[in-house]
């Protein structure tokens, strides 16, 4: 599969797995290979899961950043649902785990990830997107670069502008 | 005023590239409407009855008359000659084409405006004092931190999907003339004991469906601090505003769950990881954009011209004018002028063409080349000189700008109702026209005084009717009638309060006698020079009630009701109203 990494399309092979709802975390069997798995999944079977190389977590949009601390050096991926690219609280955990927890490793957006939010999504430190998947990718990439300037701090830029520039005075 | 550097500048133009992609997308069909609604509402455009309704940010109100003619410019070249100021200080055109904003935005990036964010389930245009720098109770200038929070707010990428809408409101004098505790964030700029300039901070007011009047936070918060602590406010209520429920989605209904003291140590802890870090102001950012609201070129006058008394003695008219539209300055020699937009017969709010390009040139003559939008949704030329004031009122009489109502009962805050807007249960315009006509007699208007008078169509309140003296609001029924409910003892400023109900509601024929029979008791009952307003506090509203439900009702008359109607726009394409 295709996905956005660091402002280009890559090919990726970590699966998502997503619980049904007749599906517990605590006995819910988690694949071979590279998967990311719900943090719920992570929080029931972390003894077991311990014991694997490559697993990545993935965040509900209600679902705290700090359940995950102590934990966060060990994954090379986190990514964060987006369950309606309209629920905004997906930007707060990103920006809670780059700035307050600290995470450095790969940031990626799942869910009902769309061209036009990914310029915000870029901002709050996400690196790594995996649009809808009945969009194009190569469109989708374009949301990337629609702004050139910032005013505001956040995790990709973490100065503002009256920091950063000599502004214009009358 | 602010100017645009070269970051604005481009910022505003990326914008408008951006949107005009998206429409592009949109009309070949590439984003279903589902998709493309909540980036058009961050873009303040709206799908109305008849048409896209463009909502453009008027930055804390203010505007240059350049600014103005390209608001006339818009309503000749896309609109029907007219625009509506809105009561948060931005305008409205009612008759747009999808696949012309873009050009609408691009003509408006000219002349540094935008519709950025004035809409949707983000921060809003940052509103405030509409005079602003030249009242003799301002103890802060507040127009450098609005245009500070400006920035602050647009593109701010966490805040971009808020649970719901988000507004700030600023004061920074004695009295507060921004409606401060009727918003998401209310901020009033104080100086301290020792003379430090700081910021008391109200959260979790607002109107619409659930009005609450707001909280404090903070009483005093160093200015330094001001945008890192609003931040914080903004990501705890991102994070557990509700998002099941629209209608309890407001940060006041997250204040409320939590109480202000937990909420406000869920607010401390956040801010404790920004206090002091890069977010904090500086004090040359505030200087750099201080410089902008220097004094203009103020001339040494005298207080007092002659001339005026004179021709306030020959005409009853321009008397009338000075007493209610016409307010003290802090530089001596100069006033500051309010021109109404609420003429009898007229519709509240807006203006057309030939006014907008007539109170630019006023603006230019009179003014320093500069305007302000007030939340009662009037013009003010702010640094008139007085011995000016006699041509002025002269000049803008021809545009009928100077009905001498100011806080008067005709100077009616009015939504623009059922006639244009989806959400609307029933008109408010026309209810409006109406109630102006019964009490037009300027006299009786003046003897009655100080009062508000506020219409919206419906509960979610866009013409703050809770917090007008008298409040009207169109309410739904099974019927699908218009009916409305009529309260009193609202009111804003330092002593806001909600307005009650006084009882069932009423058809839109019966609300001017409503209104008539209110200020019937008000006369009976009024103590010398006492307000409405105090009447009401004083007395209880069960007065009002009792005398408003004790009298029959004459029977309706069909053609007042079909007065006023609107003619539906004819497109090339068809139009899908989500009314209908």
């Amino acid at each position: 599969m295709k996905i956005i990494k660091n402002k280009s399309i890559v090919e990726d092979d970590w699966s998502v797995l997503r619980l049904n709802a007749q599906q517990l975390p605590e006995n819910t069997q988690v694949p071979e290979g590279r998967v990311i798995v719900p943090l719920q999944v992570w929080l029931k079977q972390r003894q077991a899961l311990l014991e694997r190389a490559e697993i990545g977590v993935w965040f509900a949009s209600d679902e705290r950043p700090e359940l995950l601390k102590g934990d966060i050096e060990r994954f090379s991926v986190i990514a964060i649902d987006f369950p309606k690219f309209s629920d905004g609280r997906g930007y707060s955990i990103a920006y809670n785990l780059r700035v307050r927890l600290g995470y450095t490793k790969e940031l990626r957006a799942i869910g009902d990830v769309l061209r036009d939010q990914l310029f915000y999504m870029q901002r709050v430190g996400f690196d790594a997107f995996e649009p809808r998947s009945d969009r194009n990718i190569e469109d989708a990439l374009k949301g990337l670069t629609d702004f050139s300037e910032v005013y505001q701090k956040s995790v990709d830029q973490p100065l503002p502008l009256f920091r950063r520039v000599e502004r214009s005075i009358t | 005023m602010y100017r645009y550097d070269q970051y604005d500048h481009q910022i505003v133009r990326e914008r408008v590239a951006q949107f005009r992609d998206q429409v592009r997308r949109r009309l070949s069909g590439e984003l279903k409407e589902e998709e493309f609604m909540p980036l058009r509402l961050q873009n303040g455009l709206y799908m109305q009855i008849h048409g896209y309704m463009l909502r453009i940010a008027v930055p804390y109100g203010l505007i240059s008359s350049k600014q103005m003619r390209m608001f006339a410019h818009i309503a000749r070249k896309y609109d029907r000659g007219y625009g509506h100021f809105t009561t948060r200080q931005n305008i409205q055109f009612n008759w747009l084409k999808l696949e012309e904003v873009p050009d609408i935005l691009q003509d408006l990036a000219s002349v540094e405006m935008h519709a950025i964010q004035t809409s949707g389930n983000c921060v809003r245009n940052i509103t405030s004092d509409e005079f602003a720098g030249v009242a003799q109770d301002e103890v802060v200038d507040t127009r450098p931190y609005a245009e500070i929070l400006r920035q602050w707010s647009t593109f701010n990428p966490e805040f971009a999907y808020l649970p719901r809408k988000f507004k700030i409101a600023i004061s920074g004098a004695k009295e507060d003339r921004a409606a401060i505790y009727a918003h998401d964030i209310g901020l009033s700029i104080i100086k301290n004991a020792q003379g430090e300039i700081g910021f008391r901070v109200l959260v979790g007011g607002g109107l619409g469906r659930t009005p609450i009047i707001g909280v404090e936070i903070r009483d005093f918060i160093p200015w330094q601090h001001i945008l890192t602590y609003v931040e914080s406010i903004l990501r705890v209520y991102n994070q557990y505003g509700r998002r099941d429920n629209k209608f309890k989605a407001r940060i006041k209904i997250l204040v409320k769950a939590l109480g202000i003291e937990e909420f406000k140590r869920q607010v401390e802890d956040d801010w404790q990881h920004l206090k002091d870090g890069p977010g904090t102001l500086t004090n040359e950012e505030v200087a750099r954009v201080q410089s902008f609201f220097v004094d203009p070129a103020y001339e040494t006058l005298p207080n007092h011209d002659s001339k005026l008394n004179e021709f306030k003695a020959d005409s009853r008219s321009f008397s009338n004018w000075m007493l209610r539209n016409v307010l003290p300055h802090r530089v001596p020699g100069y006033a500051i002028v309010v021109l109404s937009m609420k003429k009898v017969g007229n519709v509240p709010g807006d203006a057309t063409a030939e006014q907008m390009d007539a109170m630019a040139k006023l603006a230019d003559r009179y003014s320093f080349g500069e305007l302000r939008v007030t939340h009662k949704q009037n013009i003010v030329l702010a640094d008139v000189r007085q011995k000016d004031l006699i041509s002025l009122w002269q000049e803008a009489t021809a545009y009928e700008l100077t009905e001498p109502n100011i806080g008067l009962l005709t100077d009616i805050i009015s939504c623009p109702g059922a006639e244009f807007c989806t959400l609307a249960n029933a008109r408010s315009i026309p209810l409006a026209k109406v109630i102006a006509e019964r009490f037009e007699s300027i006299d009786f208007q003046h003897d009655i005084g100080e009062i508000s008078l506020n219409i919206s169509g419906c509960m979610n309140a866009c013409g703050q009717h809770h917090i007008g003296n008298i409040g009207i609001t169109g309410v739904e029924k099974k019927d699908h009638e218009e009916w409305y409910q009529v309260s009193v003892g609202g009111s804003e400023g330092n002593e806001s309060s909600l307005g009650k109900i006084i009882g069932p509601s009423f058809s839109f024929d019966q609300i001017p006698e409503v209104i008539d029979r209110l200020l019937q008791v008000y006369l009976r009952e009024r103590i010398e020079a006492e307000r409405f307003i105090d009447t009401v506090r004083r007395i209880g509203y069960v007065p009002f009630k009792d005398y408003v439900y004790a009298g029959e009702f004459a029977v309706e008359d069909e053609s007042a009701t079909d007065k006023q109607t609107v003619v539906p726009a004819q497109y090339d394409i068809p139009y899908y109203s989500p009314r209908f």
